[in-house]
């Protein structure tokens, strides 16, 4: 644990296979952004600065997926730098919308997408970072919540744990007053099954929940699915549903592969 | 069961038209009070703030079955014609998220700031007979005494009343299982049963405190005739005798401790999603978790929040949560409800709204449960060892 008290712990922000969107939540944080350069020392992080501190560093904050054999052996050398690494995104701790990869031949589109697909050296695969090295904190969500962001590198700063809870988006949905999309309306909505973090957002404007934030702790989707079902969901629709940014979450991977197409 | 609605002495009573009512809702916010009622909104009846009549839902009606919900429209000009929405009067009392304290680095050390209780006086016009009754259980949660919660008493004695007696109820109503409803018998201020028949649309009036008896007085209104009082019978009656659904509580707590190994709790674990939404839609589940933050000047709080125990961390003791299965959180969750509550509070915690059947995402019906584990009284599951579960 890291020691509270008027320590300034440096931070270092960290790319994988990813769109940057997750350490971007960081520049987000408008109003929190000087209280937050004066708390902790920015040691890497290129979105902000070329700058670079070198390590080892007390926190670093790594966003995106392993999909590359560099990246592999990269992941490494930044864990071995880092006293504690947290990762953010669900690249990072899912293997991110580029995980589709894991349920097809990932070689056979590099003709398709690249002129020379010999320069291409990829993985079959994208992993979270959890596969490759040992993670402290997982912040999920695609993107991270700003919000959640802020808290877990505040209570990295205090030394206590991040209240971050694992629950579903229902009861964000509850708490806010939001009346059901599915119940009320029929809508498809991932809710009951995942994570909560967003503040429930999309419920609050009619739509079902895409699933952005991974399974919640206890996910169990086979129930909903078959609810969505009797709603008149179709079977490519119903594999669509889960197979998105978190398609290689657990639990998600289990439920879309169970309405694979038969061969 | 008698479902005769209880009845009131006659000089209690007065008739306010659809105008009188409206005068009601103006007379709330002239004597400070924010007044919430239904209203529709997002393809449901709703609980939010009301100016007059023109905000309620007249010529609606819900549709609900377990899992779901759907507004209808009707021909009727009635206010009240539905049964209950998603929203019970418990966020009003219990809000989802509440401060305690703050704490700061001072002088003299840390300084300790108990957070302000937000509670504006406020009025919940047309709620139902069995939400009332759901304020009377938090109440005796709540408001017990050696164990009473500060902000929740200071926030329900600025809670003002107006019941509207249930004329609509829906098909996952069991008010009469619990003799909650669909008469209103106390907790209220004031209340309305409308009427719409020969003898015009209004509603029969009759307080039960002396702020609603002021209130009522200063609307004015006619004064009740035989014929009104016997067309409320008549609704009261009709509406009991139209709820079909039973929870048959006959020994029901003796029931469900006995059956703690019932192979029901394995086959309603396949279906439920711990998704929390059933104890976050009911008027009398008051769990909340607590909450330290601190933020970058080193400033803390302490929050509390709704809470499920359907969430893993909910059970959480040193080493791990004590019920890490879904079939031991549906099981908690239903025991406490209709068996162990009357241990800890001597009552039930089912008031019968519904709520938890509709708003299911999934249609668990806790009734159906309770019916299936009396059907095979005494049923155990084979399982390995105790303790996984
Ligand atoms: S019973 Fe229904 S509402 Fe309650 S946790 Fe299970 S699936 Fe969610
Ligand atoms: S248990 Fe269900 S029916 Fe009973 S009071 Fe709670 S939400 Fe209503």
């Amino acid at each position: 644990m890291i020691p509270g008290g008027g320590w300034r712990p440096s931070v270092a922000v960290w790319k994988f296979a990813s769109c940057d969107g997750c350490q971007l939540s960081l520049l987000d944080l408008e109003d929190e952004l000087l209280a937050l350069a004066g708390a902790v020392r920015v040691a890497h992080f290129t979105e902000l600065s070329r700058a670079d501190e070198g390590g080892p560093y007390d926190v670093s904050l790594v966003e995106g997926s392993i999909t590359t054999p560099e990246d592999a052996d990269r992941i490494g050398r930044v864990r071995e730098a880092s006293r504690v690494l947290v990762t953010i995104g669900a690249c990072a701790t899912a293997g991110g919308i580029q995980a589709l990869r894991n349920f097809a031949v990932a070689g056979a589109y590099a003709p398709v997408v690249y002129a020379h697909p010999e320069y291409i050296a990829s993985l079959a695969t994208s992993t979270p970072i959890a596969a490759h090295v040992t993670v402290d904190v997982e912040l999920h969500g695609c993107p991270v919540d700003r919000r959640q962001l802020l808290e877990v590198i505040t209570a990295l700063i205090a030394g206590r744990p991040p209240v971050v809870p694992g629950h579903s988006v229902c009861q964000e949905c509850k708490a806010r007053g939001t009346v059901c999309v599915l119940v009320a309306a029929g809508v498809p909505c991932l809710g009951p099954v995942t994570r909560a973090g967003c503040g429930a957002l999309c419920p609050a404007v009619g739509r079902g929940c895409y699933g952005c934030f991974g399974p919640a702790e206890s996910a169990r989707p086979s129930p909903l699915t078959n609810r969505f079902i009797r709603l008149g969901v179709s079977r490519p629709d119903l594999q669509r549903l889960y197979r998105t940014f978190n398609a290689a979450a657990p639990a998600f991977r289990s439920e879309h592969l169970r309405h694979d197409p038969p061969d | 069961m008698d479902v005769r609605p209880s009845r009131p002495p006659a000089d209690d009573w007065a008739v306010l038209d659809p105008q009188g009512i409206d005068r009601l809702i103006g007379a709330l916010g002239r004597r400070g009070y924010r007044t919430l009622g239904p209203v529709v909104r997002d393809g449901a009846i709703t609980l939010a703030e009301i100016a007059g009549v023109a905000d309620l839902p007249a010529g609606w009606r819900d549709a609900q079955d377990p899992g779901r919900y759907r507004l209808e429209r009707t021909e009727s000009p009635a206010f009240f014609a539905w049964a209950v929405g998603p929203h019970s009067a418990k966020a009003q009392v219990l809000p989802p998220r509440d401060r305690v304290w703050r704490a700061s680095a001072g002088a003299g050390g840390v300084e300790i700031a108990e957070a302000g209780v937000d509670a504006p006086p406020t009025a919940l016009v047309g709620i139902r007979p069995c939400d009332v009754a759901g304020l009377g259980v938090l109440d005796r949660v709540l408001g017990a005494a050696g164990a009473a919660d500060p902000a929740y008493l200071r926030r329900r004695a600025q809670t003002f009343v107006v019941v509207a007696e249930c004329g609509s109820p829906a098909a996952t109503c069991f008010c009469t299982s619990m003799g909650t409803g669909p008469d209103a018998r106390s907790g209220f201020d004031l209340a309305l049963t409308e009427l719409v028949d020969g003898g015009g649309h209004r509603f029969l009036s009759r307080s039960a405190t002396g702020a609603g008896a002021a209130l009522l007085r200063a609307v004015g209104g006619a004064s009740a005739t035989t014929i009104d009082r016997r067309s409320r019978d008549g609704v009261l009656g009709d509406a009991a005798a139209r709820i079909r659904r039973r929870l048959d509580r006959d020994g029901l707590p003796a029931l469900l401790e006995r059956n703690l190994e019932h192979p029901r709790w394995d086959e309603v674990a396949d279906r439920c999603l711990a998704c929390g939404n059933c104890t976050m839609v009911c008027p009398t589940c008051f769990c909340t978790s607590v909450e330290d933050t601190t933020d970058l000047t080193g400033a803390s709080q302490r929050e509390r929040r709704w809470a499920s125990c359907y969430e893993v961390g909910h059970s959480y003791i040193h080493g791990g949560p004590v019920r890490p299965s879904t079939r031991a959180r549906y099981r908690q969750w239903l025991t406490h409800k209709l068996g162990t509550w009357h241990d800890q509070f001597g009552e039930s915690g089912c008031v019968g709204c519904g709520r938890c059947v509709t708003w299911c995402p999934v249609g668990i019906d806790l009734c159906e449960e309770v019916d299936a584990i009396r059907r095979a009284d005494g049923a155990t599951a084979a399982r390995p060892a105790p303790g996984g579960s």
